[in-house]
């Protein structure tokens, strides 16, 4: 295996291994991983921006701090960010006409977190507008591509990050994550994804889609990589009232841990119609693999749980209206050529600047809080969230992780659904809830179906568990090869 | 539930997106399937139930009230479409 082939093959925690021992520089690997992000990442569409100058600059500044011996295990990785996290001096788009050429004044909270501690930013990866949608079909700059069947989607909305990491374009990517968008196109390309609790990881500098929802989490081929990444990207932030002030933590403490004794919860919910039967199959066939490994298997109910994306789809709405309200096409962002006074200005540069899944978002967010309905709608959303939140909390009496399939089916091809949004909704339906609760909730790969196309396990904890979802992920991975598979065309 | 032709022109003032009437028609399907999924929920019994608004019942904190940042007016104007001594140039509204 030469040079280049190890950069490919490499998990993030092996790169670090290499760079830290100086058999690797961190230029190397950034040149050697750029090459890829503009070949191999242009035909799958997975970059928005490709920051080629700045990552090398990065890369030297991480040598030579490697080089004086004051590196962190994340120095010199290179990484890739969702478009929606605001980048200081390069464009952040959000996928949309909008915001096609704006570039943010600062950095977003997890961006600084991760250049802080040395990792290389190549570039910016496409999405769903506003991270609206679950196939990253919703893209002003066009469809993000599947590497493992480039004529299918690779689910959204982060498509980009997990796209450019099941390619082995780079070793780890940040996402969002509102009602499943680093989960489902985790499990649709085949890598891990991470959303943590709800506050664990500042929203400063993540452009508001649904504030109350909104999760920046991550994206990487293992459990032990994405412990790394949340380690660094955690942490208190005075700029988001939401955040949460806690002490820190090493999400990779409990990765060794032998499960015996651990309880998961199997919701009759998840394993009923839901699923395609070869999903279905594949996850039953991981929980096999758990039992094997000391963990018992605990039927459980969540009765409320169906009620999650009609819920959803008040709630997020909602917030999105007001949120994006502020896009008017006055002081940046896209504005109208045509229009006859004020009024018609923001209603033109609107209706130009944003697609068609956006506008009906705002739409039906503006219904739901218009006078008249708003107690219909949106206090009773909020309502039933409380009664789906009570549901877990009485679960979690009886197992410590829930698990069941991320998505019902596996990539489907690109044009297929985008005509029919409330069949999109329900891509969703096994991972909103945790956007509802707030409670942390990853994908790992488990299987593929006879198309060779990846299934996703869906693992959920209660609230602060990140570690022990790294745990069953990661000793999961120490007894199967799923997460190391890699789509054919893009390894040496 | 069926939006009337009405009912899109009043969302799509209210929410300033121009929706123009060749359009209406098929934003009117597209949003009847959304709520006829988000129907769903409506029968639900809530009486009585404290809505839950946020994942964690926690206060939102205040801030101290002192100064922290500084004057960063020529950065934020960069993404203006054009500025002059400090002051956004907006197109004129009025006659």
């Amino acid at each position: 295996m030469n040079s280049n082939d190890i950069v490919v093959t490499s998990t993030l925690t092996a790169l670090s291994r290499a760079l830290s021992a100086r058999e690797l520089s961190s230029v190397e690997l950034t040149g050697a991983l750029l090459e890829r992000v503009e070949t191999l990442g242009a035909k799958l569409n997975a970059f928005v921006t490709v920051d080629r100058e700045g990552a090398l600059a990065r890369a030297g500044a991480a040598d030579a701090r490697l080089a004086r011996g004051e590196g962190s295990a994340l120095t010199g990785i290179p990484l890739a960010h969702k478009d929606v996290l605001m980048t200081a001096g390069l464009r952040t788009t959000c996928g949309s006409r909008m915001l096609e050429n704006f570039v943010a004044p600062y950095d977003a909270f997890v961006v600084e977190r991760l250049a802080e501690a040395g990792m290389v930013a190549l570039g910016k990866t496409n999405m769903d507008e506003f991270a609206m949608g679950s196939s990253s079909e919703n893209s002003y700059f066009g469809p993000v591509r599947n590497p493992w069947d480039p004529t299918r989607v690779p689910g959204g909305s982060s498509g980009g990050s997990a796209a450019a990491v099941a390619a082995r374009l780079v070793p780890a990517a940040t996402g969002t994550d509102t009602g499943g968008s680093i989960r489902q196109p985790a499990s649709l390309s085949g890598v891990c994804g991470l959303k943590p609790t709800y506050g664990v990881c500042s929203r400063y500098g993540l452009v508001a889609f649904a504030s109350s929802l909104d999760t920046p989490g991550v994206f990487a081929t293992t459990a032990q990589d994405c412990a790394l990444l949340l380690s660094a990207m955690a942490g208190h932030d005075a700029r988001d009232s939401t955040s949460l002030d806690r002490p820190r933590e090493d999400y990779a403490r409990d990765l060794a841990r032998p499960l015996a004794g651990l309880r998961i919860g199997m919701p009759r919910e998840y394993f009923g119609g839901g699923a395609a039967p070869e999903v279905l199959a594949a996850v039953e066939a991981a929980l096999a693999a758990l039992r094997t490994l000391g963990a018992s298997l605990v039927e459980i109910a969540l009765p409320n749980v169906p009620l999650a994306v009609p819920v959803y789809y008040v709630i997020a709405p909602a917030e999105a209206s007001s949120n994006l309200s502020r896009f008017d096409g006055v002081r940046y962002g896209h504005r109208a050529a045509q229009y006859t006074d004020l009024a018609d200005m923001y209603r033109k540069s609107r209706a130009e600047g944003f697609g068609a899944e956006v506008k009906r978002r705002i739409l039906v967010g503006t219904y739901v809080l218009s006078h008249g309905y708003y107690d219909a709608y949106y206090l009773k959303a909020q309502q039933v969230r409380r009664l789906i939140a009570d549901d877990f909390q009485r679960a979690y009496e009886r197992c410590d992780v829930i698990a069941g399939p991320t998505a019902p089916t596996t990539a489907f091809p690109i044009g297929d659904q985008v005509d029919d949004p409330a069949q999109m909704y329900l891509n969703d339906i096994f991972t909103i809830a945790a956007n509802l609760t707030g409670a942390p909730a990853m994908s790992i790969p488990c299987g593929f179906d006879a198309k060779g196309l990846p299934i996703g396990l869906h693992l959920q904890a209660n609230a602060f568990r990140e570690s022990l979802l790294l745990n069953v992920a990661h000793q999961y991975q120490q007894v199967t090869d799923w997460h190391a598979r890699a789509p054919e065309g893009f390894m040496p | 539930m069926a939006l009337s032709d009405a009912d899109i022109q009043r969302i799509a003032h209210l929410a300033r997106i121009e929706v123009t009437s060749a359009e209406a028609a098929a934003v009117a399907a597209k949003l009847d399937g959304i709520f006829e999924l988000v129907g769903r929920m409506r029968a639900i019994d809530t009486r009585g139930i404290l809505p839950m608004s946020h994942a964690h019942d926690v206060t939102l904190p205040l801030r101290d009230d002192r100064v922290t940042e500084s004057d960063q007016r020529d950065v934020l104007q960069r993404t203006a479409p054009a500025s002059q001594d400090g002051l956004y140039l907006v197109p004129r509204v009025i006659e």
